[in-house]
């Protein structure tokens, strides 16, 4: 053996098509399973029942203690009032329904909500769908017409998600491609735009209130947006989003306070000044990741807040600051009187003048914070940002500098928090610590979860769902309650979001947005 | 002389990795040409992608120098640059251990695909892509301000960086998906995707790790030429980790066999395919046999 064994060459060891034919199978198995339907059970009736009957124990177990005893004073000590007629009304609707829907639905061969599911997919639907889908929306007019208060206002929810998914079902065969994203976003601006001429003109008793939570709507939207820059691009889990709210809020009190400066010096001031925070507070954390980053982002904005509590002699503690001056119209003060905005333009006195000029200037503000932050996105900015959410070390290898990017976006939301508090701190003329408490950054990050990480349209529906269920006055204690409800059935039904798809920053030929399974969510 | 003795582009001395007691790479040293195909073979575990780490900045070498020469002969200053404590000479040379990894992607251009396809899967094709011209593109877009503005020095940026994207794309047969989500992609494209996109951050030398595993022998047959194309017409260096033999043996100028964190064996495929000691590395041949086997080769 005078020469040595070449060394196999492991390529021709594959068998040829292997790899195809796994490909296949994987594609079989992803796809709807290769085995016929299973028949009936035989068992179903009993099943169902005895799975209704769980539940029904496990709702006993649940709302017995929850609903069935009332702790009341009695004198000195305390009382129980039991409730034992409603547990069991409870107990018996968990049955029945229970009952119901595993006969009908979990347990059927054609389940009745099929037809009803098609309205919601993107399926075509037959004459005979609508037979269910008219009934259930028939109930819902009869609940309106007869039921109290809370009732009332679920059964009117219901019902314009109902006509929005009916409206979709006929506006969709006829326009497969509208761009439902720039539909709603222009009919939201023009709204945005007119709303305050509308509310004076047909509803002036109820204008004030509409043009104020149109006020709230706007600021949230714009923290929104401001914190979906950080969360839904670059993937960073921010959550002491609020304390650059704070910053920006007391930068323009304080600058106020001690050196008298107006609104519109101080605005650009109060973003830069939260975007320097956003660096100081950013750089450090910045190479957390995850759970760790979030809970250090928690710390951080707490300790803003305790700082403005204890540093009494320059920020006034929790009293807070008071007397901040409010926005001029170009120089022109809103007061009664010689000179004030309502006498210059000859005008009969109204206070509501000062609140449309603020909703104006929030309006704006807004409007240019979405504005920025999507162009952003489309620059090489905006595309580093998504691809260190997608993957930071092929990011370090393609010479991005993570950190720097990392920082920007921290500091481009932060800079917009800023923009939004100082518009806070003129519209309340008033700010203390408790308005900068960490639920505020909670229900921010909220909207920008539930309307989908990274869609600034699923930002603005979000708010205004929240908004609205916040506001509703008829469900008094129940408000809590629906907008826990209705996070868990955004969650199990749309897990990403509203709007879950991403659209392309750029395109060769065809712009198609990206499905949610492939869009990473960041890991800090 | 080889191109590796004579210009060097890359010279490794006496590298050394240590994990807490493990040495993964034990005083390697070897030179990879410019221009060349160069391969970095040996069993698993041999250490292989840990140097590959070193190399990109991904680790911190324990000891050792890496010294890129973009202008060729500039090795006669790496003494002076090892003695300055700066990181290059005027842009000729790098000293790659001192360097962060971004910035041997950026300054030093060294391009590089990973053993577990990393691709921005949740973006584009093409926005992948655009994604590795970062550097350039945020010049044109003047930190932003240019391209916020929409001033023709970015559009124009844009356009140039979406040309080098389509070459790449019809280069590696993408074209046609261009569009699509990177994570839609199967398997053999993603991997050809992630050499696209490494070639569009125009890389000086570019480092495949295990660009051919899982790859059928169609896709594997493709590779090579398309490794083959980006050495031979774009003069980019390749240094390329990988098991399949098949590849190897066919399109490297030079091999490196790594066993156990040392080097066993360096020179050309015809050289390295008949050392003893690589055969008795990938066989498992016990020493007595090794002796035997050499003294074979030797007569």
């Amino acid at each position: 053996m005078a020469e040595a064994t070449p060394i196999q060459p492991t390529a021709d060891i594959t068998p040829e098509g292997a790899e195809l034919q796994a490909e296949e199978r994987a594609r079989a198995l992803a796809g709807e399973p290769p085995f016929a339907k299973s028949r009936p059970d035989p068992n179903r009736i009993r099943d169902s029942i005895r799975d209704a009957v769980i539940a029904a124990v496990v709702s006993l177990a649940l709302f017995g203690p929850l609903v069935g005893l009332e702790t009341t004073p009695l004198g000195s000590t305390l009382g129980l009032v039991p409730h034992w007629r409603t547990v069991a009304i409870i107990v018996a609707a968990v049955f029945v329904v229970r009952l119901l829907l595993n006969l009908f639905v979990w347990k059927s061969d054609k389940p009745v909500t099929a037809s009803i599911g098609r309205f919601f997919g993107d399926e075509p639907v037959t004459f005979r769908d609508w037979l269910p889908i008219l009934v259930i929306a028939g109930l819902l007019v009869a609940v309106n017409l007869v039921a109290g208060d809370v009732g009332l206002v679920v059964a009117r929810l219901a019902l314009a998600g109902l006509i929005i998914v009916i409206a979709r079902k006929f506006i969709g065969p006829y326009m497969p491609a509208l761009p439902y994203g720039k539909v709603f976003g222009v009919l939201f601006i023009l709204v945005a735009l007119v709303l305050p001429v509308i509310s004076e003109t047909y509803i002036p008793q109820q204008s004030r209130y509409l043009l104020d939570q149109g006020i709230v709507v706007l600021t949230y939207v714009m923290l929104g947006w401001g914190l979906n820059i950080v969360v839904g691009y670059a993937g960073l889990l921010d959550l002491g989003y609020v304390a650059f709210y704070a910053v920006g809020a007391y930068s323009f009190a304080l600058l106020a306070f001690y050196f008298g400066w107006s609104f519109w010096i101080c605005l650009p001031l109060a973003g830069v000044l939260a975007a320097t925070w956003g660096m100081i507070l950013g750089f450090p954390v910045l190479r957390l990741r995850g759970d760790y980053l979030a809970l250090v982002t928690i710390a951080f904005g707490e300790i803003i807040r305790l700082v403005l509590i204890n540093w009494a002699d320059f920020t006034g503690g929790p009293n807070g600051i008071s007397n901040i001056p409010r926005p001029s119209f170009f120089g022109i003060p809103f007061e009664r009187g010689e000179g004030g905005f309502a006498d210059v333009f000859g005008l009969p006195f109204n206070p509501v003048h000062r609140i449309i000029w603020l909703y104006y200037i929030i309006l704006v503000l807004a409007l240019v914070t979405g504005a920025i932050a999507a162009r952003l996105r489309k620059l090489p900015v905006g595309r580093a940002w998504e691809a260190l959410r997608e993957d930071e070390i092929a990011c370090r290898s393609l010479g991005i500098n993570t950190t720097k990017t990392k920082l920007s976006a921290f500091a481009l939301g932060a800079m917009f928090a800023g923009f939004a508090g100082s518009f806070f701190a003129t519209r309340q003329g008033f700010i203390s610590p408790e308005s900068f408490n960490s639920l505020e950054s909670f229900i921010i990050l909220a909207v920008v979860v539930l309307g989908g990480l990274g869609s600034q349209i699923g930002i603005v529906i979000a708010v205004i769902f929240l908004n609205t269920v916040f506001e509703l006055r008829e469900l008094a204690e129940y408000r809590m309650l629906i907008v826990g409800l209705s996070m868990v059935l955004i969650m199990v039904w749309r897990p990403r979001g509203l709007i879950s798809t991403r659209q392309p920053t750029a395109f060769l030929r065809q712009r198609k947005a990206v499905t949610a399974d492939n869009i990473s969510q960041g890991h800090g | 002389m080889s191109a590796w003795e004579t210009d060097p582009l890359l010279q490794i001395e006496r590298l050394t990795m240590r994990f807490g007691g493990l040495v993964a790479v034990n005083s390697l040293s070897f030179a990879v040409g410019r221009g060349d195909i160069t391969a970095l073979i040996g069993p698993n575990g041999a250490g292989k992608t840990t140097v590959f780490n070193c190399i990109t900045g991904f680790y911190k070498p324990t000891e050792g120098r890496i010294a890129m020469a973009l202008a060729s002969g500039a090795f006669a200053q790496v003494g002076a640059a090892t003695a300055s404590g700066k990181t290059t000479i005027d842009g000729n040379l790098y000293l790659l251990e001192r360097m962060p990894d971004f910035e041997i992607a950026r300054y030093a251009r060294v391009a590089r695909t990973f053993q577990n396809v990393r691709l921005f899967s949740g973006m584009t094709v093409l926005e992948n892509l655009l994604v590795a011209q970062h550097t350039r593109l945020m010049a044109a877009s003047g930190f932003s301000i240019a391209g916020l503005l929409g001033l023709p020095r970015y559009r124009e940026g844009v356009r140039a960086a979406t040309e080098r994207a389509t070459y790449w794309l019809e280069r590696v047969g993408l074209i046609e998906r261009a569009d699509d989500a990177a994570g839609d992609l199967p398997y053999g494209a993603q991997r050809r995707l992630e050499i696209a996109r490494a070639m569009s951050s125009d890389p000086v030398l570019l480092c495949l790790d295990e660009p051919a595993a899982g790859l059928n022998p169609r896709e594997s047959a493709e590779l090579n030429d398309l490794l083959r194309f980006i050495s031979g017409e774009h003069k980019t260096s390749i240094l390329l980790i990988e098991h399949d033999m098949g590849v190897v043996m066919e399109i490297s100028d030079h091999i490196v066999v790594l066993d156990y964190g040392q080097k066993i064996s360096d020179g050309t495929a015809q050289l390295v395919r008949n050392d003893p000691k690589v055969i008795a590395a990938y066989l498992g041949v016990d020493d007595e046999e090794v002796e035997h086997v050499g003294k074979e080769a030797r007569a």
